[in-house]
């Protein structure tokens, strides 16, 4: 492993970054950038200023381009079915926490 | 290295057609899939079943594998003798959960070559980037601080069964990130395959342990703070714990339960910080003793008060 457990590792907060492009998104999901475009096209992913001539995204968007990609290639999932499964899960992860916080 | 049997693997029998493996695969692939399932080993088992449908797929690849599995058994010692492949073509690339190594099993029988490329363009002499999940407290958001963190890497053991690998990692983490956040730790991430070139990096998505006060809403906090009917009613100045310390706040007179009192900027220390919110909760005071039934009746007669009044409207 490149690092020592003794070193103190600094990171920085993705999410900080407004300048991912459509290219930097391809090579963290691992996919063309045709795929990164169809992801906005279905409004899977946002772009933040859509006017702009080069899409730029928030960090933000990382997660859900990599879900969704997964999805798609591991469960056979079509793009829209992906998007679905994508907003499900949003809205299992906010009922799991409204849950637990009426359980406190 | 020890035999594995593919078939138990996807709970199929040894005949199964073409059509069934398809349908074990995708109803286990959406039963342990890591961005689905919450089973603990969700993330080995998805592997496993990644590779053992990769050669049950594969008409030549199930065929050489049938073929040596008609003198081996599943956990047994294997060598792959030599030739054994020889009359069958491997070619195509099949699933495969990103940065995954299947096992060495896999690896002696199918070899790197079957792996199959994906359309990776990290460019060929950089390192791939790693991705892993970690469960920090909130004070090290609040503060900002080192944290030991314990990565959890799924990979094969010696025998071939899917486990999970711990790295230790020591990480300042930035002060005031956000569950659902990532952090980026350049050049973390595996090594180049060639000299010189640079390594990839790890994102770690974080997510927060559950706090004994506060709850964690994006960039806001909440407190549930327990008020007496009285000091609801009166109003009054209430000592209340916040990240930053303790703070006198004010109650206003006429408070209800659950109304929210918020403190701008209070809340975790982001750019720009979230706000603290104080969820009022009416504490009543328990009717034990003589005094305290005394003073409910006395209530009770001086303030005529229906709360069930609307629902006979």
């Amino acid at each position: 492993m490149p690092s020592s457990v003794h070193e103190i590792l600094t990171g920085d907060i993705l999410e900080h970054h407004t300048g991912l492009s459509v290219a930097d998104l391809g090579r963290l999901c691992e996919v063309e950038d045709r795929q990164i475009v169809e992801l906005v096209e279905e409004g899977v992913l946002t772009v933040l200023d859509a006017g702009a001539a080069r899409w730029r995204f928030g960090g933000a968007e990382l997660r859900r381009a990599r879900i969704a990609v997964r999805l798609q290639r591991d469960l056979g999932l079509n793009l829209p079915g992906a998007a679905l499964a994508l907003e499900l899960l949003d809205e299992i992860e906010q009922l799991r926490r409204a849950v637990q916080d009426a359980a406190r | 290295m020890q035999f594995k049997d593919y078939y138990a693997v996807m709970g199929l029998p040894r005949d199964a057609t073409d059509a069934q493996v398809k349908q074990a695969y995708r109803k286990l692939a959406r039963k342990y899939h890591p961005d689905v399932s919450k089973e603990r080993d969700a993330e080995a088992r998805f592997k496993e079943l990644g590779e053992a449908y990769e050669v049950l797929r594969n008409p030549e690849k199930r065929a050489a594998y049938d073929r040596l599995s008609e003198h081996h058994r599943a956990g047994e010692e294997f060598r792959p003798p030599p030739d054994w492949d020889a009359g069958f073509e491997f070619s195509g690339a099949g699933p495969r959960a990103e940065g995954a190594a299947f096992s060495d099993f896999f690896e002696s029988l199918f070899g790197a070559a079957a792996r199959g490329g994906r359309p990776g363009r990290a460019g060929a002499e950089r390192g791939a980037d790693h991705h892993a999940k970690v469960t920090l407290d909130l004070e090290s958001s609040l503060t900002g601080g080192a944290r030991t963190l314990t990565l959890r890497i799924p990979e094969f053991d010696a025998e071939g069964r899917p486990v999970a690998r711990e790295r230790m990692l020591n990480v300042q983490v930035p002060k005031g990130i956000l569950a659902g956040q990532t952090i980026r730790l350049q050049g973390q991430g595996e090594r180049p395959a060639a000299p010189g070139a640079a390594p990839g990096d790890l994102y770690l998505e974080v997510e927060f342990q559950p706090h004994p006060l506060y709850r964690a809403e994006g960039r806001d906090l909440y407190l549930d703070l327990p008020v007496t009917p009285w000091e609801a009613a009166l109003g009054a100045t209430v000592k209340t714990p916040t990240p930053g310390g303790p703070v006198d706040l004010r109650v206003p007179p006429g408070s209800k339960a659950g109304g929210r009192l918020r403190l701008r900027g209070r809340g975790i220390p982001a750019t720009p910080p979230g706000d603290f919110f104080v969820v009022l909760v009416i504490s009543l005071p328990p009717a034990e003793d003589d005094a305290a039934k005394a003073a409910y009746r006395a209530l009770a007669q001086a303030l005529p008060f229906d709360p069930r009044a609307h629902l006979w409207r």
